[in-house]
């Protein structure tokens, strides 16, 4: 029934740790369309990781999982052997941590051209050829030399262009971006971050990309979900989630990144500590504890993710809040 | 046997005794540590009394009684030579134990005498201990506790000698390491501006910060000790017969296993291999695991 | 840069031979007891015939002279005379040096086969033979070849007579059936060490980062194994068999007295009873030489397999 390239439903995560099974994903769904991005925003800790190994089944051994991920209408649960390793292939994976997602004794050629020689049967020479390519593509000079190089000789920022190159080179349908950016220093993070976006969009790929920033994250994706403790809170479209958010939990993450257009006395920290989904009481609102407009009916139950206009929030008071979030920021 | 091979694997990344009592520690090894604990306290106690409370004379022999099997008084029967299995055994443990805590203790002292002079002098004098160290790996312990004797005459001494100064490059080259991460940290420099002498330094900081690890390779050392001092004694190097010796017995009885009485040999066997385990495995319960 | 480490190495290799040759040499020189009364068996010999034998050991040259004379002899390969069996101790080397190469090559094959074999096994499928596979390396880690050795001849020679108790055979397959109980005897504690090392090392390369980069391409379980895992940990399965390996070298002495074979070790062994000077420094010599080079195969392996090594050594 569904035509969406990527369609999660209700999916909820627990994690063995010790003995007992903890929860890490609650009741999460989203859909994508072909060459649509979506960002996934949150503090460390609220599940968006986690949501993206769901999605390539990528979980710990003993995880408990209930809802559907259905990709191309399919659905991924069932999927084993082959035809598990031939999903994966379309959809590629780029992590925050190039240095250690990369194994450290085989040349960055291997890396680049193992996928394409063992999944898709492609000669060394061709493989090769096409590795070269995509370097150059990525912004690599001198990408013959780079493909007899091993991994400790390149910088981070290289190495993650080599991460997106070889993402994009088996030709994926999704790409799942863990917070690319994050390990690697400022200048270039710009940089990577545009090639990125450059070519994703020459690809038609649809995108994923999970990020604790919601301005990177606006800037780059059509629709943002934000998560806390394993929830999604709100999910918007990019442009609308700035000015005019729904929940309360999003207006603070906002309120909380530094402006350099502002000269604001001091940057307004949201109170208390983020909670871990499984922390997160299951009777209330998990932001409850930390949240400016928190009033009784807050504490009454678990609030639903209710659509408003084109978008959604998982907050009782959204309606009533409507307007007055965004002037958390001054 | 000098499979030191160990002593760098187990280059103990987190050793962490911190704030808890060793009866603690010990409790929280579980079945196989206390077990492991148990095996070794009767094993020292052997060391400690087992000369005083041998029930027969463990160097009295009686040709007729060779290889006599067990009796009421006599759970382990006789030896070649009809002298009681268990009183030699006891009499024996002695050697048996101290031999190796003198290895482990010279060992440990001249390593780690070497790891922090090379940690806190650096530049040449670490150059120079380093390759000395380097030159020193190429004897395995067994020969060189081999070419001792040929030097100083067969005996517990040279052999005890031979093995410290074989082992002391791989304690030196752990500690080392260690020491030379502990001495870069900001608090030594510090100190050092405040004007604490080097010595001080190293005795009131270094020392103590490097403890768990020098713990933790004693640990590991006593075994190889032990199995490389017995090798020394069964090769009829180390302990000379008639003096009772776990080692000395194997060697002495082994005639009795391809006759069919193998339990003098054996028992010795065993008792080593018992502290052996018991040795590794506590050590590994108490340092290998957070 | 892989080879400036190679002559590096090559380098410090023979300077610890040169300096290992002087410690062998010199020790001996300094032994308590007088040589000429080796020499002589204890005989009490007319004055001309100890000038003779001084002139013909060159006794009567000071310590670096006679070092330089040894040393010289060595490298044309002649390293003296035995006292005790009156013919040259290259010759005495040369007709045992196999028996121990030999046993030595067994136990490897042995070490590499189950010990390797029984590591990646365990580290690869957790569960009741992983789990038995600790407990009995636990145990057999401890064994020393010497208890080893009884043990197995108790069971294998002694009850079930499988196999001969003591002696080298005359010809391959019975050189086989001679050399197996001491094989295992000298494998049997290195084995349990490298199936842990092997298993830690299976574990902790499975649960690495590229892997799951690996995974989330959708690489065959097979090729994820060869290339990833197995490729990552052998460079720590390497050399923990390879120190293991050259260990062997000297505890050989201990399994050849055990099992009364004929080799390089057990004659060590009698030659330091008997004070055999030039026969203790001449094999003394040749297993050192043997430990260091197989030492320096491991450096080599190492660098080879890691290539993030360029100059230093395999500790950091």
């Amino acid at each position: 029934m569904s035509d969406a390239l990527l369609d999660v439903t209700n999916l909820t995560v627990r994690l063995p740790v010790g003995t007992e099974l903890r929860p890490v994903l609650r009741d999460v769904s989203l859909r994508l369309e072909a060459g649509e991005s979506l960002g996934l925003v949150g503090e460390s800790g609220s599940g968006k990781s986690m949501t993206a190994r769901a999605i390539d089944r990528l979980l710990p051994a003993g995880a408990e999982v209930a809802g559907t991920v259905t990709f191309d209408g399919s659905n991924v649960a069932t999927l084993s052997g082959s035809a598990l390793r031939r999903y994966r292939q379309q959809v590629a994976m780029v992590f925050q941590d190039p240095r250690a997602h990369v194994n450290p004794v085989r040349r960055v050629g291997d890396f680049l051209t193992e996928a394409l020689r063992l999944n898709l049967g492609v000669a060394a020479e061709g493989a090769r050829r096409q590795a070269v390519d995509m370097l150059d593509q990525v912004g690599i000079d001198h990408p013959d030399r780079r493909m007899r190089q091993y991994p400790h000789e390149l910088s981070g920022g290289m190495l993650q262009r080599v991460m997106i190159a070889s993402a994009l080179l088996t030709k994926p349908r999704l790409l799942l971006a863990d917070e690319p950016t994050t390990a690697l220093d400022v200048t270039t993070q710009a940089e990577v971050m545009a090639i990125l976006d450059e070519l994703r969009h020459q690809f038609g790929l649809a995108m994923i990309f999970i990020t604790h920033d919601l301005e990177l994250a606006a800037a780059v994706c059509d629709r943002t979900a934000v998560m806390y403790a394993g929830q999604i809170v709100e999910l918007r479209e990019s442009e609308r989630l700035h000015d005019d958010p729904l929940h309360p939990y999003t207006a603070a993450l906002a309120a909380a990144r530094p402006d350099i257009a502002r000269t604001a006395e001091r940057l307004l920290a949201i109170p208390g500590r983020p909670l871990s989904a499984f922390e997160a009481p299951s009777d209330e609102c998990a932001f409850a504890s930390r949240c400016p407009f928190v009033a009784d009916i807050c504490r009454s139950g678990l609030p639903p993710l209710d659509r408003i206009d084109s978008g959604a929030s998982r907050c009782f008071r959204a309606h009533e809040l409507r307007g007055r979030l965004s002037a958390v920021r001054s | 046997m000098t499979t030191i091979v160990p002593l760098e694997a187990v280059e103990v990344g987190e050793v962490s005794t911190r704030g808890r009592s060793p009866w603690q520690r010990l409790r929280e090894t579980g079945v196989v540590g206390m077990g492991s604990a148990a095996v070794l306290l009767v094993a020292i106690i052997a060391a400690l009394i087992g000369p005083y409370v041998t029930p027969s004379d463990p160097n009295l022999p009686n040709i007729s009684l060779s290889f006599v099997g067990p009796s009421a008084g006599h759970p382990l029967g006789y030896d070649y030579q009809g002298r009681d299995v268990l009183s030699r055994l006891l009499a024996g443990a002695q050697s048996a134990m101290l031999g190796p805590l003198v290895v482990v203790a010279l060992s440990i002292a001249a390593g780690v005498l070497l790891a922090l002079v090379a940690a806190w002098r650096r530049g040449a004098a670490d150059s120079v201990i380093s390759s000395g160290l380097d030159i020193l790996f190429a004897f395995p312990a067994i020969l060189l506790a081999v070419l001792a004797t040929a030097v100083f005459g067969a005996g517990l001494t040279a052999a005890a000698l031979a093995l410290a100064v074989a082992y002391t490059p791989y304690v030196a080259r752990v500690l080392r390491g260690a020491a030379l991460r502990e001495r870069s940290r900001p608090y030594v420099a510090a100190l050092e501006v405040q004007g604490a002498s080097a010595m001080s330094i190293c005795w009131r900081h270094l020392l103590p910060n490097l403890g768990a690890l020098i713990v933790a390779q004693a640990t590991i050392l006593f075994g190889y000790a032990m199995v490389d001092l017995a090798a020394i004694s069964f090769l009829g190097l180390g302990v000379q017969p008639p003096t009772a010796n776990w080692g000395v017995m194997i060697e002495e009885n082994q005639v009795g296993i391809v006759q069919g009485y193998p339990l003098p040999a054996l028992s010795a066997g065993i008792a080593i291999v018992l502290v052996v385990i018991a040795v590794n495995l506590l050590g590994e319960r108490l340092f290998e695991r957070q | 840069m892989q080879l400036r480490f190679f002559v590096r190495r090559l380098v410090m290799l023979v300077a610890s031979l040169l300096i290992a040759s002087f410690v062998i040499f010199g020790s001996l020189y300094l032994a308590p007891g007088n040589p000429l009364a080796a020499l002589s068996g204890g005989r009490s010999l007319p004055p001309s015939s100890l000038h003779t034998l001084e002139a013909r050991y060159h006794l009567d040259k000071p310590f670096f002279e006679q070092y330089w004379y040894w040393l010289s002899n060595v490298a044309h390969g002649n390293l003296g005379l035995s006292i005790t069996l009156r013919e040259n101790v290259s010759t005495l080397i040369a007709s045992r040096i196999w028996t121990t190469a030999g046993l030595v090559l067994y136990a490897s094959v042995i070490i590499v086969v189950v010990g390797i074999g029984l590591g990646i096994v365990s580290g690869l499928r957790p569960g009741a033979l992983d789990t038995t596979a600790l407990v009995v390396t636990a145990i057999s880690a401890a064994i020393p070849a010497f208890v080893a050795a009884i043990v197995l001849i108790l069971v294998f020679a002694v009850k079930l007579g499988w196999f001969p108790t003591l002696g080298n055979g005359n010809d391959l397959v019975s050189n086989i059936r001679h050399f197996t109980l001491p094989a295992v005897a000298l494998a049997i504690s290195s084995l349990a060490i490298v199936a842990r090392v092997t298993r830690a090392s299976v574990r902790a390369e499975s649960g690495r980062d590229h892997v799951q980069t690996a995974i989330s391409r959708g690489i065959p379980t097979r090729a994820l194994l060869r290339r990833h895992v197995l490729r990552n940990a052998a460079i720590p399965i390497t050399t923990i068999t390879g120190i293991t390996i050259a260990s062997l070298i000297a505890v050989s002495a201990v399994v050849e007295t055990a099992f009364s074979l004929n080799g390089l070790g057990a004659y060590l062994v009698q030659a330091a009873q008997s004070k055999d000077i030039a026969v203790v420094q001449g094999i003394s010599l040749v297993l050192v030489a043997a430990f260091v080079v197989v030492n320096l195969l491991v450096d080599v392996a190492y660098a080879l397999l890691d290539p993030r090594v360029t100059l230093g050594t395999r500790a950091q």
